[in-house]
């Protein structure tokens, strides 16, 4: 092959005058790790809402929960994103749309909103498949203590339900660290784009990406093994798996 | 807000989204779901089948892939298959590779470890009597994969590699990052050069949105159909 390899790129200085190579990679980890948690915590409570929502017996409240469900599964996340950065400050009336274009750091914040509003539609289907699992008589013996609706989801439904959907929610928040690649497309220097920079200032693509897959290899690890540890603390005694 | 939505610019350009643009993305589409089903297939039988040796190398392949974000796939192979192309044919240089056919590389080996998991979920789904059957009746285990397992699994499996083939559409989006002209690519090419941002991407919003839609309710109801009851 006449790829002429230099593993020693990551510390020599980068042309952005601000550290090594091995800097802006790291700068990049950073930003994922960052834009990828805010948005998980998004998809987390809106995609948990909605879930409850969609669990509700009433058929207005199924409809708008599964309405929103579907719209947000059925357009791809790279649209989804142009919408919100290039669109949504057009549609707005001016004054806003200037505020929103003069936002600093415009695609941290859409990229965040973007991707947790995305992801929190896969967490509602699975929050509502949770919440369907659940034998019935749960609910009838939480309404039969005298408990009212908000307090049977919060006290007993809930609780049970984030706990049959553990491993599925954990590979949703893989999903969206991986995500997060896309946001690069509006701008976002997270993982992926600072390696791009780092294989368009040295030339070094394979060192770059191969850097790059360590580092999503490495937390994807975290974030499993870290979520495994959690289940099984949170394991209630007579329920499923031990 | 919608005064100067100008519907004029997205009928104007149409055909060339539709012929250019949607052409690309169902093309594309169609052949890296095809070539990575038969892929994933191979795989998933190696991993169940195959010796250690293979059945851990397939292991590491499929975890590997569904570990990457898609975004830094496509750059891998698109950086990488001239050098494989070299390394194969032993050309003095890395080859040229043609955008089209890089991406569909790169969704056929990404789609592959996908598909080969919901193969081996179907596989492994099937009650052990049925090869054990098989191999009674003096059929070979390749055969009693071919004429009695694998037709089983396909036949439950179909709604969710359907629906794993309506994500990698959404998926064939992010060509854009080897800019591409798929249909977002046409979209966003017209929306640069005319400056209608608004118009192209709602309209692309909503194509892609009808597509997936109508295509998941399709296979919601084919999967009442195709369902076995056991």
């Amino acid at each position: 092959m006449s790829y002429h390899w230099n593993w020693g790129i990551f510390w020599e200085a980068s042309p952005e005058g601000t550290g090594t190579y091995a800097d802006m990679l790291w700068a990049g980890f950073l930003t994922t790790l960052e834009v990828s948690a805010l948005a998980w915590i998004l998809a987390l409570t809106i995609g948990s809402a909605v879930g409850v929502l969609r669990s509700l017996p009433n058929p207005w409240v199924k409809r708008i929960a599964n309405a929103y469900i579907e719209l947000l599964r059925n357009i791809p996340l790279l649209v989804q994103l142009f919408l919100w950065y290039f669109v949504l400050p057009e549609l707005v009336p001016e004054a806003w749309g200037d505020w929103l274009k003069q936002l600093p750091n415009a695609p941290f914040w859409n990229g965040f909103i973007g991707l947790g509003l995305f992801m929190s539609a896969r967490v509602a289907v699975q929050v509502s498949t949770g919440i369907a699992a659940l034998p019935r008589g749960q609910m009838a013996a939480g309404t039969a203590l005298g408990l009212t609706l908000p307090q049977c989801y919060w006290y007993v439904i809930l609780p049970m339900a984030f706990r049959v959907i553990m491993p599925p929610l954990t590979s949703e928040m893989i999903n969206t660290i991986k995500n997060s690649s896309v946001a690069l497309t509006i701008g976002l220097a997270e993982l992926t784009a600072r390696t791009r920079a780092v294989q368009e200032f040295s030339f070094q693509v394979f060192e770059a990406f191969t850097a790059a897959t360590v580092i999503y290899l490495l937390l994807n690890l975290a974030v499993t093994s870290a979520m495994r540890a959690f289940e099984k603390r949170l394991r209630l005694p007579g329920y499923g798996g031990s | 807000m919608f005064s100067d939505f100008d519907f004029d610019v997205i009928w104007r350009t149409a055909p060339y989204l539709f012929r250019d643009g949607m052409t690309f993305t169902v093309t594309l589409t169609l052949l890296s779901a095809l070539l990575g089903l038969c892929l994933g297939t191979l795989l998933a039988l190696a991993r169940i089948s195959g010796g250690k040796v293979l059945s851990t190398i397939v292991t590491g392949y499929v975890n590997l892939m569904r570990s990457l974000p898609l975004v830094l796939v496509i750059f891998w192979f698109y950086f990488l298959v001239p050098y494989l192309g070299q390394w194969i044919t032993g050309a003095p240089r890395p080859i040229k590779v043609g955008g089209f056919s890089s991406a569909l590389l790169t969704f056929a080996m990404f789609e592959a470890a996908y598909f080969s998991e919901i193969m081996r979920g179907g596989i492994q789904s099937i009650a052990r009597g049925q090869s054990s059957a098989g191999l009674a009746l003096g059929l070979s285990g390749g055969q009693t994969m071919r004429y009695i397992i694998l037709p089983q699994v396909f036949r439950t499996m179909l709604p969710l590699l359907l629906t794993q083939t309506i994500v990698l559409f959404q998926d064939t989006s992010l060509v854009y990052v080897l800019s591409l002209t798929d249909f977002l690519g046409a979209a966003s090419k017209i929306a640069q050069r005319d400056g209608r941002l608004v118009e192209m991407y709602c309209f692309a919003a909503l194509v892609y949105f009808l597509i997936c839609f109508l295509a998941s309710q399709a296979v919601r109801r084919l999967q009442t159909r195709v369902a076995i009851i056991r």
